[in-house]
């Protein structure tokens, strides 16, 4: 349809021009003005999705319905997981980590052997996916050139593209060497690439949704009307697994994948840009699915015989309508969607082959050595531009020998699951300490290993390159080995089953071989420094961790020979500007230094790299693992110590509100001791003021009269026993309260005690003409207690009575008795009674009963205290029963000796 | 004509004992044993000053005292605080609240008759 050359003049004319943004792109980042901001780094988040996405989704959602949909699902419930990703950004920033394979070996004690196991396993895994690339841009130029004569159909097309693609990544990516590893321009131009797929893609779907059909309603009613399209529309039966598979491998795969981890870590240069990229991601994937369904319904309904491939409805569709611009858009969509890929994904790979497989050979070889004084700074370059032509071959091959076999979404998924075996030890060395080399080295390549076996093999005997046997009828025959239903296990579709068994296999490994043994130094101290990233400060622990002799020179040198002469000179500057020294000859051959030279050569070079290469400069001293977990420790140690301060000074503020609270006590104890000694001052007080006044007054006068005198004189007496009588109390209470009493205890009959005491106030009762009844056996009861302190309780009761007893009228009746093995003597009177807080008040000292604010109390207000004192000393109760009005009852109880007693 | 003074103390022997030694200086003298039978008692009687007991039934002195510095009728009622409670803060109170003289109890016959005379001017 169209012309040969046209097609290719458009294709290169585009090439060129992402080729010239990406140029402005270098040359800003150059000038220092980056023009990376947060929606251009979300926006080359989108080299995710390839021409894979641009014609395979349609292939697959019309074979499958929605189930394309979980490749799109997976990323976006992994970006909401911003925590993680910025701890990967902020740890590979900090250590130059330049690829993932860089960054599972810096985690494990910089080991070349899993540097390299990494990238042979991201190389073989994802070469499948570049031959999707090709293929899926060899498919569109069939499509485009179907029917017309052109020049370069008798050549093999894909292989010319392999080769226009090599080129043109050389010239992008690998122009030189930086030692962040950071291509600015490339990562512009993928930002454009993305927008120029969104654009194509969504043109071709408002042309079929709105311009061949009737909008959304119309191709939906129409496919659930047609009997074949209506399967589409419904949930996959038997979809559950796969479902949950492919939504795991692509939400690993938008960190795994090396140009993914190129772009989303490498490429960033704010952690706050990933943010942005949460949400700005996702919404661009929702943009770019939706019309791959109206698109898949459309192709469906349009071709209704199955005489086309669905992957290529995006340009058929519109060239059968005659819409030769638009198709001609779509195929600059496809092609970009495919060279973004292809560009990051080849420089993110010849990173890795370079540092992690070739420098590690080079560095032992002879020649090497020889060659010392020689700048390496171009044969690194030309082993990255090798390795992208390498890798681009290599992709071309497997498209040869298997890419015909398989439709572009299988093909992608075969390199999902490959990359997906990084996901134990990547996310194990973020968070799991113990995690050892001997573990990720074990769970890679058992992980590895079952994925060639159950998915690569089989998809090259699907392709009949080699003999189909092992997945038929398993290796040697044996039914449990069969590549597809491995240990019997089947009813799993080809990629849930290699992602079980795989992952299974990779984290049981890896977890029982990290258990098995103590990590070594470098690895234990690397697991410190990553788990531990955002509690870092600085390099103080960094550079307390070596210790050797080396020299400037020998140092600069190979910052020299690695980095070119002008770089290593920058960064030399920069170095000593940040330890505020003009020139960077003056810097120290130091710990710090070292650190610097070090993380300096890992940029361009590889951690595990650059570490040897450093050891071949300075005679380091081996710290031994105590000494290393020791420094380590130290934070940790301090942390403890604070835990441990806050924990004392926990118990001191405890020790300090009890020893307040005892304070208190004390002071309140001091206060009641203070009222108590005021009260019984003042109690004193009033009778000595009578006898003072009275007695002065006799004194100085002799003529008063007889019996003015005699009067006075009675008084006088009268108040000198009040005072006798309360000091004796006073010195009572205190002595029954200190404990200090004496006590001469012995049997008593209680009877005996109250019909004595009541003889003794007989003349009492008499006088004020109260009536005094009693109930008392004629023995007993006999209790063991003080005889005279016995008889001061119930005089002190009788008194009472006696005092509160109405004048006329007035009884008091005293009863004796028993009442559950206790002697009981209780002396009621009909007097004004006592409400029910007066009767608990009259036990308190000074707090007499009676109403005091109408009546003046008689007697010292310490007789019940005293009495119940008494009591309590000889177990037993004390209580008054009262109301207000019906006179009251003061009850005392003695418990009976028990027979022994 | 003789000053009028008017005793209140809830202890009848202290009573005797004041009524007795003010008598004898020639002052015209009456009695109340509580604080509310004093108000009453100054009102009939009309005092020229009060030998006031703080601790007492119904109302205590402070009351009393408070009530008539309250009233001004009574700003010439000269007020004598006498009470066995001696400590500073309330020797404070009571002439915070309008005494004119605190005196603890028990006191000198002679230092009492003198403060008397000197507060009515007649010493």
């Amino acid at each position: 349809m169209f012309p040969g050359w046209l097609v290719a003049l458009l294709a290169i004319a585009y090439l060129a021009l992402l080729f010239a943004i990406a140029r402005f792109g270098d040359a800003r980042a150059d000038n220092g003005r980056s023009i990376i901001s947060a929606n251009i780094y979300a926006l080359s988040l989108a080299v995710y999705c390839t021409s894979w996405t641009f014609f395979g989704s349609v292939g697959s959602a019309a074979a499958n319905g929605f189930f394309f949909l979980t490749i799109y699902l997976g990323p976006t419930m992994m970006l909401l997981g911003v925590g993680v990703i910025i701890k990967i950004i902020r740890i590979s920033k900090t250590y130059r980590i330049t690829s993932i394979a860089d960054f599972i070996a810096s985690r494990y004690g910089k080991s070349p052997l899993l540097a390299g196991l990494v990238t042979v396993i991201a190389v073989v895994g994802v070469i499948p996916y570049i031959a999707l690339q090709l293929k899926a841009i060899a498919a569109s130029v069939d499509v485009l050139l179907a029917g017309s004569e052109h020049a370069i159909r008798g050549l093999d097309s894909t292989f010319l593209i392999a080769v226009v693609l090599a080129l043109f990544t050389l010239f992008f990516g690998a122009r030189h060497l930086d030692a962040a590893e950071r291509h600015e321009g490339m990562v512009v131009a993928i930002a454009f690439e993305s927008v120029v797929k969104l654009m194509a893609f969504i043109a071709v779907g408002l042309f079929v949704t709105y311009g061949l059909f009737d909008g959304f309603s119309d191709l939906f009613a129409r496919a659930a009307a047609h009997p074949e399209l209506q399967r589409l529309l419904r949930h996959h039966p038997a979809g559950a697994s796969r479902w949950a598979a492919l939504l795991l491998l692509s939400g690993l795969a938008i960190i795994l994948l090396p140009r993914q981890f190129q772009i989303i870590v490498v490429e960033n240069v704010d952690e706050a840009h990933l943010k942005r990229a949460a949400w700005l991601f996702p919404l661009y994937l929702l943009l770019i699915n939706i019309f791959v369904l109206p698109l898949a319904i459309g192709g469906l309904l349009h071709y209704d015989a199955h005489d086309i491939n669905p992957e290529t409805f995006v340009l058929a569709l519109p060239l059968a309508h005659g819409a030769g611009a638009l198709a001609l858009l779509a195929f600059i969509g496809g092609l970009s969607a495919a060279t973004g890929m292809v560009i990051v994904e080849t420089i993110a790979l010849s990173t890795m082959v370079c540092n992690d497989l070739a420098m590690p050979l080079l560095l032992r070889s002879p020649w090497l050595r020889a060659a010392r004084r020689q700048n390496l700074f171009r044969l690194l370059l030309g082993i990255r531009r090798a390795a992208i032509g390498l890798i681009l071959l290599l992709g071309y091959i497997y498209f040869r020998a298997a890419g015909e076999a398989y439709a572009l979404v299988s093909i992608g998924l075969i390199s999902f699951a490959a990359v997906a075996q990084f996901a134990p030890a990547l996310f194990g060395g973020l968070y799991w300490k113990q995690g050892t080399r001997a573990g990720a080295v074990a769970g890679l390549a058992a992980g590895f290993a079952i994925w060639l076996y159950t998915l690569l093999l089989p998809s090259f005997a699907k392709s009949g390159w080699i003999g189909q046997g092992f997945v038929e009828q398993g290796l040697f025959g044996l039914s449990w080995l069969r590549a597809q239903a491995l240990f019997g296990l089947t009813g799993l579709d080809e990629i849930s089953h290699c992602l079980w068994w795989s992952l299974l296999a990779n984290i049981a490994c890896y977890v029982a071989v990290s258990l098995s043994a103590k990590p070594d130094v470098i690895t234990a101290q690397q697991a410190e420094r990553f788990v531990d990233i955002f509690r870092r400060d600085g390099r103080d622990a960094d550079a307390r961790l070596w210790r050797g002799k080396t020299s400037l020179g020998a140092v600069v040198d190979l910052l020299e020979r690695f980095l070119g002469a002008v770089h290593a000179e920058q960064q030399l500057a920069a170095h000593a500007r940040a330890g505020a020294l003009r020139d960077w000859r003056e810097l120290p051959a130091d710990a710090a230094f070292v650190h610097f030279a070090e993380t300096e050569l890992a940029g361009a070079i590889g951690s595990a790299s650059a570490k040897a290469m450093v050891a071949s400069v300075v005679q380091e001293e081996e710290l031994g693992l105590e000494e290393v977990l020791d420094i380590l420790d130290e934070a940790t140690q301090v942390r403890a110590y604070s835990r441990e301060l806050e924990a004392k000074q926990r118990e001191l503020e405890a020790a300090t509100a009890e020893l307040r609270a005892a304070n208190d006590r004390l002071r309140e104890l001091d206060l009641l001791k203070n009222d108590f000694i005021s009260t019984v001052t003042h109690e004193l007080r009033t009778p000595l003021t009578s006898i003072r006044a009275l007695s002065e007054m006799l004194h100085a006068d002799p003529d008063v009269e007889a019996n003015d005198r005699q009067r006075f004189l009675a008084i006088i007496v009268h108040e000198a026993e009040r005072l006798t009588r309360l000091i004796n109390q006073v010195l009572d209470m205190a002595k029954l309260e200190s404990g200090r009493a004496e006590w001469a205890t012995g049997a008593v009959d209680i009877g005996e005690v109250a019909r004595e005491a009541m003889d003794s106030l007989g003349q009492l009762f008499r006088d004020k003409g109260v009536a005094l009844a009693s109930e008392i056996p004629e023995h007993g009861p006999v209790v063991l207690a003080d005889r005279d302190r016995l008889m001061q309780v119930t005089i002190n009761l009788l008194s009472n009575a006696v005092k509160f007893a109405p004048d006329r009228d007035g009884r008091v009746r005293v009863t004796v008795g028993v009442e559950d093995g206790r002697a009981r003597v209780a002396v009621a009177d009909n007097g004004p009674g006592l409400t029910a807080a007066e009767c608990g008040i009259v036990f308190e000292k000074f707090r007499q009963g009676g109403n005091t604010l109408t009546a003046k109390p008689q007697g010292t207000g310490l007789g019940l205290p005293i009495s119940r004192q008494i009591v309590e000393y000889f177990g037993g109760n004390l209580w008054v029963e009262s109301r207000p009005g019906a006179g009251a009852c003061f009850i005392f109880t003695v418990p009976m000796p028990t027979p022994q007693q | 004509m003789a000053h009028k003074i008017l005793i209140v103390d809830d202890e009848p022997n202290i009573v005797v004992s004041l009524e007795f030694l003010l008598k004898k200086e020639g002052f015209e003298v009456a009695a109340a044993t509580d604080g509310e039978e004093a108000l009453t008692q100054v009102a009939a009687f009309d005092p020229d000053l009060l030998l006031l007991d703080v601790m007492m039934p119904k109302k205590s002195g402070f009351e009393v005292c408070e009530t008539l510095r309250a009233d001004p009728r009574r700003a010439d009622l000269l007020i004598l605080m006498l009470t066995a409670k001696g400590r500073d803060t309330e020797v404070a109170k009571g002439l915070a609240i309008g005494a004119d003289v605190y005196m603890t109890k028990p006191f000198s016959t002679k230092a009492l008759v003198a403060k008397v005379k000197e507060l009515l001017g007649i010493a």
